[in-house]
């Protein structure tokens, strides 16, 4: 059981919409690996990552169809997480697949409650296993040097990339096993970008992480496994050296060599 | 033209401060009189209308004793009797000016102390009313209503916002009234009527307020806090209202000033009496009812007090706005 996650012939079809704006699409999320997601705007990327820890369930109408495999505690079998009816079991589904998003999103709190929202959210009280877990988590998203004298400040006063940090620090203080990346760096600058990415590999060791960027040398810098998608289908997918090495495909050599996209 | 254009622009921006300035200037030149009578007195004085003795200080009194001498005439003079004589001793009164010591030895007292209390509850009584009603129809619109549901819902309360005053007036004193009082017992004009009338008129203005500041969140934002478990409750108490909080407060204290100083529909309901409401189903009264009541049987003194009234009602008003706008400036 090397997979994390697998997405197995999924097809879905946003609410109104008359076609589907995934098609048939396959990913294994390998554990303990980083998968990267590219392709040109408007390929589905974002669609299938949002799909992973059914976030698209948020608003009403959209419709899916293959599985989406999750490895379940005991990693003896998979359970399909479309087959999720219960709020409170999407609400454990999403603690168990965290997600980052295109931009900084502190919540209006402080430093110290916006790492211990999701934990006092699944009913940790106690004052010392929350401070214990903050400051594991801040540590852990290279954050704690630079907050720790201002955790009872407001979150909206870090800049941009520690901001990005701390929603880091705030997914992994659930202890996700997958972590969702959807285009982490795109409202960062380089440096920001480049501290994210190294606490991406070292998050790799922990977490199961799928990374959607638009970024193709950040795809080759980071990730194990690339899949290259294009107008809702999954063109290519195979190991990142593969990819921009000798893609087998005609138009992954396309894009990668920036010919379009 | 450009700067034909730009002047134009500018004198129509420094309009607002001269309307501004000159409200201020005769609100306060018209209010002089009775300011220098009562003085700060005023706003803690609860009689409106009634004479008092005017107690006089010695040198006065041997003035006045000489005066006597002169006249041959008894000192005491009983005018409280004369009740009916009210608004013509109130004339003497001010006509006489210099005489009035001599004369009457006594004076007609105003205070806004009846009508400051009762427009304070009153708009209390619409906030404490109004404010959970319309968060609920806010966050009903922007967070759980279907799109197909929200937009009519919407134009409904923006429609309702625009109703005229008077109407609600009219409707409280009708309907409304008699129904509270059956409910709770006491008139059907009271102190209660007046707060729930002024409550719901206030409403749709505040919903849709806060609505628009309810949206102003990004789905991002309330996206992140759903992955990491939040429930829509959880989502819409952690992170939406704090989030749209200045926007919230800003719609709750214009409520609160367009409240204080609504004039027709409290006309209606309030009861218009010169006394405080010691229950909530009492009648009472209130500056802009006041206002609105006797301007058209005053003159003179009585006629200042009036001016000296608004120019509370618009000290008061100002206060609310201005802090409003200090509270927005802080936060951003």
């Amino acid at each position: 059981m090397k997979n994390m996650m697998e997405v197995k012939d999924l097809t879905f079809t946003y609410s109104g919409a008359s076609e589907p704006s995934l098609k048939a699409i396959s990913l294994p999320v390998e554990k303990n690996k980083v998968t990267a997601l590219i392709g040109p705007s408007g390929c589905g990327k974002s669609t299938l990552l949002r799909g992973m820890n059914r976030i698209h369930d948020l608003y009403p109408g959209h419709r899916y169809e293959g599985a989406i495999n999750l490895l379940n505690a005991d990693e003896k079998a998979y359970t399909n997480i479309l087959d999720i009816k219960k709020e409170a079991e999407l609400i454990r589904l999403r603690q168990r697949v965290g997600m980052i998003f295109q931009k900084p999103t502190p919540f209006p709190m402080t430093i110290f409650e916006n790492i211990a929202y999701g934990l006092r959210l699944s009913g940790v009280k106690k004052r010392t296993e929350l401070q214990e877990v903050v400051e594991q988590s801040l540590r852990d998203a290279a954050l704690w040097e630079e907050a720790k004298d201002r955790l009872s400040h407001d979150a909206r006063g870090l800049s941009g990339g520690q901001q990005q940090r701390l929603c880091i620090a705030r997914a992994i203080a659930l202890k996700p096993e997958v972590i969702l990346f959807d285009e982490p760096t795109s409202a960062l600058d380089p440096i920001s970008t480049l501290a994210i990415e190294e606490m991406i590999s070292v998050l790799r060791e922990q977490y199961s992480i799928c990374i959607v960027t638009h970024n193709m040398q950040q795809a080759a810098r980071i990730s194990d496994y690339t899949g290259f998608m294009y107008l809702g289908e999954m063109i290519e997918f195979d190991q990142t050296d593969t990819i921009f090495m000798k893609p087998s495909q005609k138009q992954t050599e396309d894009y990668i060599s920036g010919r379009f996209g | 033209m450009e700067l034909f254009f730009r002047k134009i622009a500018q004198l129509s921006a420094s309009l607002v401060f001269v309307i501004l300035a000159a409200t201020t200037i005769v609100l306060y030149l018209s209010a002089k009189p009775a300011i220098e009578e009562f003085g700060v007195k005023f706003l803690f004085e609860s009689r409106w209308g009634e004479e008092e003795k005017v107690e006089l200080s010695p040198t006065e009194l041997s003035d006045l004793e000489s005066l006597e001498a002169d006249k041959g005439a008894p000192i005491n003079d009983d005018f409280i009797e004369d009740d009916d004589d009210f608004i013509m001793d109130d004339e003497d009164f001010i006509t006489d000016d210099d005489m009035e010591f001599g004369d009457n030895k006594s004076r007609v007292v105003y205070g806004a102390l009846v009508p400051i209390v009762g427009t304070v509850f009153s708009t209390l009584i619409a906030m404490l009313f109004s404010v959970p009603i319309a968060m609920g129809i806010a966050v009903f619109l922007s967070e759980i209503a279907p799109g197909a549901l929200a937009k009519p819902v919407g134009i409904a309360i923006e429609l309702l916002a625009s109703i005229p005053s008077i109407i609600y007036g009219m409707w409280g004193l009708f309907y409304f009234g008699p129904f509270i009082a059956g409910l709770f017992g006491g008139n059907t004009v009271s102190l209660l009527v007046a707060g729930l009338v002024l409550g719901i008129m206030v409403i749709p203005f505040m919903a849709a307020l806060s609505r628009d500041a309810i949206t102003t969140v990004p789905d991002m934002l309330k996206e992140s806090a759903y992955a990491m478990g939040a429930t829509k409750l959880e989502v819409i108490k952690d992170v939406v209202f704090p989030y749209a909080r200045s926007g919230i407060i800003g719609s709750i204290i214009l409520s609160f000033g367009r409240a204080l100083g609504e004039t027709m529909a409290v006309a209606f309901v309030i009861g218009g009496v010169y006394q405080f409401a010691g229950k909530v189903t009492d009648p009472t009264n209130s500056i802009p009812v006041v206002l609105a009541n006797s301007f058209a049987e005053s003159s003179g003194l009585s006629l200042s007090v009036l001016f000296y009234l608004a120019l509370i009602l618009f000290v008061l008003s100002f206060i609310v706005i201005a802090s409003a706008k200090v509270y927005f400036l802080r936060k951003k």
